[in-house]
Formats: structure tokens, C-alpha cells, sequence
């Protein structure tokens, strides 16, 4: 089946299977290889992008599914010229990854979370990444990174 | 000597929080994990797993699965078999006569655990693969399950029938006289028996391989998720029959490992004899529910721990006896795992007497290995718990009797009963500062309140004064554990001719930050800024020589490699500028990266200059090599001892059962720190770790030996809103044997976590008579624990 959609900015039309996941789209005909997989059963959000601007698991929608959509990757958040997004930059001022491995997903909840509320508390963002796992960091910095961001601290 | 502050003076590197060079491409996805690489034209490999925990083989059909759209082959174990020179590698023999069955990567006339490889499909695409193994025919006769450790013990059923038995090994440390004349006479005795439950380790990356043929002559290249890329060579080398040489492994960004990628998996020797045979690249990436089986598991151990102290609560003896679970096989250091926590059983005290005996066996469930802090978690836990239950019985504050047993300041460096000499410590300083930062007699009056209240919340504080064993490891104490190889680690450091350097590291990081610490202690030792030093690592290719990253060892054993490189590549520097300034060398003074001249302040060459010149080498002292560089190999002369004390607060909902950590306060001492905001996030890591199998996580199997926790969705690995914030903090103990002062930090907050939070929960309950629950304490095991049932 053929779809069309957006990806970090850029038109693109492609031809899936019924079947193909959306994370596998991305990762395996978009090159986009940040997007990581860490489970089959939708509970880890390493693979969390923006789908029309909100977080989504890329592996609980099919590609089909996503035609028409505007996605936004880990690859898109930076700016052109590389200027990290707050987000990122917080994470790095934080120490807020370490394998880095759930951190493209992580960013991108993180992302959405302040998106929807601007002025979290500390509950409200570690009940906003409960769908995220991280396996390094204990969540304690990234936690702080995303207080980091919303305050607008400068980097 | 023990130090309140950080070594970081001004002007230095080491001792800052520098910002990690590793984090821009990932936090931009620019990173490539192995099932990121491009690898035009593999074939994909997907395997048929045994549904049966024990099973005989009777028959394996592949022809309906070589038959469909896009498979290159498939083919079952015996089919296999062939390619092996040699069977599955464990390199930890503990005891001469240890059994071990032989270990093919595909099982050839029996399955013996859920997960176990029983046939292997090659196709053009992933989906091609996996939708072709589901066409594999296998007729098993299934045969009982073993999965109680104690049932395993009396060889009831034989996992193994060829062994004769189900025990692996028994292993002991046992003191000169006999010690059941202290027990006897102790004034207080404690015996307990603790689980430790099985645990998967759960790295985020699951793991990928990737087996990519050089053109012409044989050369192989094989990328992995490993943590060991050097073992997994010569390994591989000699499983596969491929001449070492010939073979190149690379691990790309690693999303995290906690040990379970320290090992050879029958996926990478699979991918490499089949691309070598093949002449195509073979590529695998682990789907998560086959993490939870066909990658190791950790913990699972049974133990009995006595305690025996005199009148005043002073121990006089620790005496051990563990089951350990091996799994079905052994894999890399399986059997040697229970034995790095033989030497930590008694703890942070001072105490004349230990024994230690191990007996490991073989259940049907997948091998366990290494997982973060390999078996000084489960001593320390058990040491920690024990303590806790003697503070109870005699009525004493579990903190006080600490004091009372603890190692003094005085006494380091110290040799224990065991022979091994404990580098330094502060436990006393350590516990004090933690005390004051929990606020200990506050939550105290907190808790008699609520109880006086017959509250509903209940508060429980738990403490855990903690030593790790790390820093693997004098090559000489690992031969006299019998293991295979040695604990050396090898570094190179390299000065380009413009004075950038080039720091070639045997260890191999995923995660831990290497690049930017190795590059902090170049810029202290060379005068360079750290931007200008490059950290090369993981591809075999560029670092030949390497023992890896495991057991805290990268930095007191690593980092000390670069350090001895560094001043070769100074000594080396300071003869050619003695040769050029015409000086003697003794009169040369180096720092910020020129050599003056003692006296003559106006008569300095930097080593810019310097590394230009041994470049050109026009003007070398006689009989002088070109260029700068130096390549050492550095073999530890002690294990590294970091300490230090964990208090946890919990608040258990009486009604529900449900346990919430409150408080966590850390003080970990892990002597000079290079880089305080690594350390920090690995203490906080290694805390969660910790905590989760004291309240969550636990791979559970059926009596039949079916995993039941086949995903994230059963398996609970907690999520931000499951854990709290922690209050971290230091003292400063510098290790005595390494240049550096330093100590390992990567599995302390693991070690440290679960006995204070365990510590935690018994001492909310205990008003409810509850002396123990297994971990995890979960919501129903703490409600039965407070209503009555089952523990």
C-alpha cells in the first residue's frame, strides 16, 4: 500500500506492507535510524516520535495508519545548523543519558510532556514518562533535565 | 588518609563536572547501535526455540521452512554441527573436577530450558526469516522440568543424565579450626536463609550481531551489542576455528549491558560460521521477548547465612551455605559468579572467622551469568539482612551494632580472614554523614508516632554499609580462582605530530562515559585541552589488546593503563628536550604541557614542539625511535574497595500492602572522583537497579519451566513514577594503590540498594512480627505478610 507523509519536514511517499509497523517505516525505508526498538509489546517508548504533534509509540501504529501524518523524529528536533533543542541540551546538561539508547524516545516524550504542560512538577514528569523505560540513568536526571528545560533555564 | 573534598584543584581537569562528549549523537540519533548499521546485502538469521524446558530432540523438519519466499536455508543442530571446533566457552573452571555439559549454540538431541535453539532460518528479510522458523517441525519427548533449587540438589531428575548429577561444583573457603565451637558458645546466634530471586538484566539495547565477510582471503568481521569485544575474539577464534588473526570484532554504541552482554551467545558464533561458510553477510537482532529467554539471567541463589557475636554484639564468625543456579549451561563466568561474593560475606566488619561453601547446580531454566555487581549484591544483601536480625534480636539500633563491628579507619589497610587486603576505608565517617542527611532520629520519632497512632502508613528505615570487590583484577588472584584469563587491561597514548593525541583503551564502554574521563585524565597528565585528545575503543582492529568493561574495572584498571602510557610518552618527551635545550634531564620541570628548565624559567619547550620534533625527527638523542607515542599494559596489583552507607525510607500502606520508598539518602566513597557527574549517575543507576529487585523485578517460572515474564509488560522494570529521587553525597578515601586514588562506582549503587531497602520493609513490619519476605515485596507479599500467609 502506498503512503504519504512528512517526515521531519521532508514529503516522502512510500510503499508498505498491511502489516509494516511504523517505527520499522521509519527505521528500515527512511533511513532514520534513531528511532530504536527495545520491545514487541509497546512498553519501553524507545521508538516515541511526534505524530501530528503528539508523542506516539511508532511500533503501536501501523505505517498505513500513518498516511497524511506530519512525523517528527530525534533526527528532526535539532535545529538546521545542529543547535541541539532545549530538550536535548537540557539532557546534556543534566547528565540526564547514559547508553543513550531509550534517550531518542525519552527526548521526544519529554518533549511532548512540556508541549501539553509547560510548568510540570516532579510527579507530573515522572508520571508523564511512565510509559518510557531507562535501564542507566534511574530516572533521576532525566527527571531533573526535563525540569531543566521547562524552567527555561539557559544552558 | 580520608578527605571531605573532591580532588579537583584549580586549574585541573580531573575532578570537574565536564559535560560527556558522547552525548551529542545520541541525543541526536546520530548514533549507530548495531542493528543500525547498513550492511547491504545480509542475509537475516531468526531461530526456532524450544517451547519445552527439557525435552529430547526426536526430529527436526526444516523442509517446509527452506521452501518458502525468500529463505536462503534453514537447518536444525545436527545440521549444525560441523561448524563447531569447539563447544560453547566458559572460561571460569572454579574447581577441577566441576562438571559442565558440552554447550553447542544450536541444541542437537536435547533441549534444556524454554528458549534454547533448536534450528536456524536464514532468509533475505527479518520477516522472512522469522515467518519461515514458525514452518520448522520439531517432535520433542518431554521430559520433567527442574526448577527448585533444592529439588535440583537431590537429583531427583537429571538435567544432564550424562553428568551423573546436577551439581556442578561445591566450593569452599573455610577458616583453619572448626567454628562450631563459637556457635556454641556465642552469647547471640542468627541463622536466616535468604532468596535470591532470578532477575533478567534487561539492557535496553537488546542485543544485535552482525557477521560481515572481507573481500577475498577469509578476514571476518563481527559487529556486536557485546560489552567484551576482545574475549568475544579469541573466543570466537577458537569455538570457530577461524585463525584469530583473521577475525575483527567491533562493538558500535552498546546500549547498556549490566553484564548480560559479557559473554560469547551462540547468535555471534551462528552469524560468523554461517557468513564465513556462506561467503554473505548474517545479521540477528534479539526481539525483546526472546531477551527474556536466550539472554542470561542473574542472581538466583539460595542462602543460609549464621551469624555468631559475643555479648557486646561482636561478630565472631560468619558461616555461609549457598545453592547456586547455573541454569542449563555454563555459560562465560557462570560458575564463577557466586564466588566473587564469597570474599564479601562478612561485610565491612571485622571479623576473625568466615566460611564460605558453595554448591551450584543445573535446573532446566536459561543460564544465569553475570548480572551488575555478580555476586557481591547477593553477599552484601545477605551480611546486611543478617546484621539487621541480630540488631533485632538483641534489641540493639541497627546502626550502633554496626559501629560496633565495623572495620576502623585505624585498621587499613587491612587483611581479612580470607587473605585479601582491603585497600582503605572510612566506614565510621561514611555512616555518620548518611545518618545526618536521612535525618535518622527525626524519622525515628516519625515512625514511633505512627505506630504509637496505629497509623495506616507505617515508616520503615533501612541501612546498608556496603563494600565492593572490584576493579577486576590481579591476574594472579584470578589464576588462584582458576579463572581462564587474566584482569590486565592495555592503553596506547599517541601525540600527533600538531600535538593532538590519540588515547587507545582496551576497555569498552556502553554507557559509562569513558571518552570524556579518559580524555579529562590525558589533558591533566599532558597539559592539552580535552577536545584535542580522541578516545578509540571497541573495534579490535584499532585496540588489539583488551580485557573489556565489566566489575568496575574500566577506570582503576583502564585509566590506570593510560596514566602509566602518559608518563612513558613524558619520559620519552623530556629526553628529547634535555637533548635540545641541551640540559640534563633531571633539570626538567613539566607541567601544562612544557618541560623548563629548573632555574632558567626562559629556557622551556613545550611539547608541542616536542611531539613535531620526534615527528621530524631530525634532531632525536642518539639511537632514539621517532615519534611519541607508548603503549602499556597494566595488571592491578589489588582489587579496588569502594564503600559506603544507604539508608532508605519506606512508608508501607498497611491496607494494600503497597511499599513506597520515600527517602533515599547514598553516601558512597569511591576515593578521588575524575569526573563527579559520571559518578553521581551511576550511583543513581545502580541505586534503581538495586531497589527493583528489592521491590519489583523477579523472572518467575512455572513448575513445568515456562518463563511466565516474557516482556516489559510482565517483567517490571520500573518506570520514572515507580522510583524516587535520591539524595546522593561523598567522602573521599583515595585507593593507596593506584596513582589515581581511585575506585570503581559502576555497581556499588546496585550492591548498596537492595539490603537498605529490604532493611527497610522488615523494619516497618516488624511490629507485625514479620522478620522476612522475599524479594520482591511486592504489594501481596507485604499484605500476607501483615494479614497472615504465605511469606
Amino acid at each position: 500500500m502506498r503512503i504519504n507523509v512528512t517526515v521531519n519536514g521532508s514529503s516522502r511517499s512510500g510503499e508498505v506492507e498491511p502489516r509494516t509497523l511504523l517505527v520499522h517505516y521509519l527505521r528500515e525505508q527512511c533511513g532514520l535510524t534513531g528511532t530504536n526498538i527495545g520491545c514487541d509489546t509497546s512498553s519501553c517508548g524507545a521508538c516515541t516520535i511526534h505524530m501530528d504533534g503528539e508523542s506516539v509509540k511508532s511500533c503501536t501504529v501501523l505505517a498505513v495508519q500513518a498516511d497524511g501524518s506530519d512525523l517528527v523524529t530525534i533526527e528532526g528536533l535539532a535545529a538546521a545548523d545542529g543547535t541541539l533543542h532545549p530538550m536535548q541540551e537540557s539532557f546534556r546538561q543534566c547528565h540526564g543519558l547514559q547508553c543513550g539508547y531509550c534517550t531518542p524516545g525519552m527526548v521526544m516524550a519529554a518533549v511532548g510532556i512540556l508541549n501539553e504542560n509547560p510548568n510540570p512538577t516532579e510527579t507530573e514528569v515522572r508520571q508523564g514518562l511512565e510509559g518510557n523505560l531507562c535501564r542507566c540513568t534511574g530516572y533521576h536526571n532525566i527527571v531533573k533535565s526535563v525540569l531543566h528545560c521547562a524552567a527555561g533555564v539557559p544552558a | 588518609m580520608t578527605m571531605t573534598e573532591n580532588v579537583n584543584r584549580e586549574g585541573t581537569v580531573i575532578g570537574s563536572r565536564m559535560l560527556r562528549r558522547e552525548d551529542p549523537p545520541l541525543l541526536t540519533g546520530e548514533s549507530k547501535f548495531t542493528a543500525d548499521l547498513a550492511i547491504p546485502g545480509a542475509l537475516h538469521m531468526a531461530l526456532a526455540r524450544s517451547p519445552y524446558a527439557h525435552a529430547n530432540i526426536l526430529s527436526v523438519d526444516c523442509s517446509v521452512a527452506r521452501n518458502m519466499p525468500g529463505v536462503y536455508g534453514a537447518w536444525s543442530g545436527a545440521e549444525l554441527e560441523s561448524l563447531w571446533a569447539g563447544p560453547m566457552p566458559c572460561a571460569w573452571p572454579v574447581t577441577a573436577d566441576m562438571k559442565s555439559p558440552t554447550h553447542y549454540p544450536v541444541a542437537v538431541s536435547r533441549a534444556n530450558y524454554v528458549g534454547d535453539a533448536v534450528a536456524i532460518v536464514l532468509a533475505f528479510t527479518d520477516a522472512q526469516a522469522r515467518d519461515a522458523v514458525e514452518a520448522i517441525d520439531v517432535q520433542y519427548e518431554a521430559l520433567p522440568a527442574v526448577v527448585d533449587l533444592e529439588d535440583a540438589l537431590s537429583d531427583r531428575v537429571l538435567v544432564h543424565p550424562e553428568l551423573g548429577t546436577n551439581r556442578s561444583y561445591i566450593w569452599e573457603l573455610k577458616p583453619q579450626g572448626d567454628l562450631e565451637p563459637i556457635f556454641a558458645s556465642a552469647a547471640h546466634t542468627v541463622k536466616e536463609r535468604y532468596i535470591q530471586q532470578r532477575l533478567l538484566p534487561m539492557a535496553m539495547e537488546p542485543r544485535a550481531v552482525a557477521s560481515v565477510p572481507q573481500p577475498f582471503g577469509g578476514d571476518i568481521t563481527l559487529y556486536s551489542s557485546t560489552q567484551v569485544p576482545h574475549i568475544l575474539k579469541v573466543m570466537a577464534a577458537l569455538t570457530l576455528g577461524i585463525p584469530e588473526h583473521q577475525l575483527r570484532v567491533v562493538a558500535p554504541s552498546v546500549g547498556g549491558g549490566f553484564g548480560a552482554k559479557l559473554n560469547v551467545y551462540a547468535e555471534e558464533l551462528l552469524c560468523t560460521a554461517l557468513a564465513r561458510k556462506h561467503g554473505i553477510p548474517v545479521r540477528w537482532v534479539e526481539e525483546r521477548g526472546e531477551n527474556t529467554q536466550a539472554t542470561i539471567h542473574g542472581r538466583s541463589q539460595v542462602q543460609d547465612i549464621e551469624l555468631a557475636a559475643d555479648a557486646d554484639g561482636r561478630i565472631q564468625a560468619v558461616r555461609v551455605h549457598l545453592i547456586g543456579d547455573m541454569g542449563a549451561y555454563l555459560q562465560l563466568v557462570t560458575p564463577g559468579v557466586p564466588l566473587l561474593g564469597a570474599f564479601l560475606y562478612a561485610g565491612v566488619y571485622d571479623v576473625p572467622n568466615l566460611e564460605f561453601v558453595c554448591e551450584s547446580v543445573f535446573t532446566t531454566m536459561t543460564p544465569t551469568d553475570a548480572y551488575r555487581g555478580a555476586g557481591r549484591p547477593e553477599a552484601t544483601y545477605a551480611i546486611e539482612r543478617a546484621i539487621d536480625a541480630l540488631a533485632r534480636k538483641m534489641n540493639m539500633d541497627p546502626m550502633a551494632l554496626r559501629h560496633i563491628n565495623f572495620i576502623k579507619k585505624e585498621q587499613f589497610p587491612y587483611t581479612a580472614m580470607t587473605g585479601l587486603t582491603y585497600d582503605s576505608g572510612d566506614h565510621a565517617l561514611a555512616a555518620d554523614k548518611a545518618m545526618g542527611m536521612a535525618d535518622y532520629e527525626g524519622v525515628r520519632a516519625e515512625q514511633a508516632r505512627r505506630r504509637a497512632a496505629g497509623d495506616t502508613k507505617q515508616i520503615g528505615i533501612g541501612i546498608s554499609t556496603y563494600f565492593e570487590m572490584c576493579g577486576l583484577a590481579p591476574s594472579r588472584v584470578l589464576a588462584s580462582l582458576n579463572y581462564s584469563a587474566g584482569g590486565w587491561e592495555a592503553a596506547t597514548v599517541r601525540v600527533l605530530p600538531t600535538n593532538k593525541v590519540v588515547v587507545v583503551t582496551g576497555a569498552t564502554p556502553h554507557g559509562q562515559g569513558h571518552e570524556t574521563s579518559w580524555s579529562m585524565i590525558i589533558a591533566d597528565k599532558l597539559g592539552v585541552a580535552p577536545e584535542d585528545v580522541q578516545v578509540v575503543h571497541s573495534d579490535t582492529a584499532l585496540s588489539p589488546l583488551g580485557l573489556d568493561t565489566y566489575g568496575s574495572r574500566s577506570l582503576v584498571v583502564g585509566g590506570i593503563a593510560i596514566v602509566q602510557a602518559a608518563d612513558k610518552v613524558i619520559d620519552k618527551a623530556r629526553k628529547i628536550a634535555a637533548h635540545q635545550l641541551e640540559c640534563n634531564e633531571d633539570d626538567l620541570d613539566f607541567a601544562n604541557g612544557t618541560f623548563t628548565v629548573r632555574g632558567t624559567p626562559d629556557k622551556a619547550m613545550p611539547l608541542a614542539g616536542i611531539a613535531f620534533a620526534a615527528f621530524t625527527a631530525h634532531n632525536l638523542p642518539d639511537g632514539m625511535e621517532p615519534n611519541l607515542e607508548a603503549h602499556t599494559t597494566y595488571d592491578p596489583p589489588n582489587f579496588s574497595w569502594p564503600f559506603g552507607t544507604h539508608i532508605c525510607v519506606v512508608e508501607i500502606d498497611t491496607e494494600t500492602g503497597k511499599t513506597e520508598v520515600i527517602k533515599y539518602v547514598a553516601i558512597d566513597d569511591c576515593g578521588n572522583q575524575i569526573n563527579p557527574l559520571i559518578v553521581e549517575g551511576q550511583v543513581h543507576g545502580g541505586i534503581i537497579q538495586g531497589l527493583a529487585q528489592a521491590l519489583f523485578e523477579e523472572a518467575v517460572y512455572d513448575k513445568d519451566g515456562n518463563l511466565r515474564t516474557t516482556s516489559l509488560a510482565e517483567y517490571l522494570v520500573p518506570a520514572a513514577s515507580d522510583v524516587p529521587s535520591m539524595i546522593t553525597g561523598h567522602t573521599y578515601t583515595p585507593s593507596p594503590t593506584n596513582p589515581l586514588g581511585v575506585k570503581g562506582i559502576g555497581e556499588a549503587g546496585t550492591i548498596g540498594a537492595a539490603p537498605a531497602v529490604m532493611n527497610a520493609v522488615i523494619d516497618a513490619l516488624s511490629p507485625y512480627g514479620v522478620t522476612d519476605i522475599n524479594m520482591p515485596a511486592s504489594p501481596l507479599r507485604v499484605w500476607e505478610a501483615i494479614h497472615g500467609g504465605s511469606k
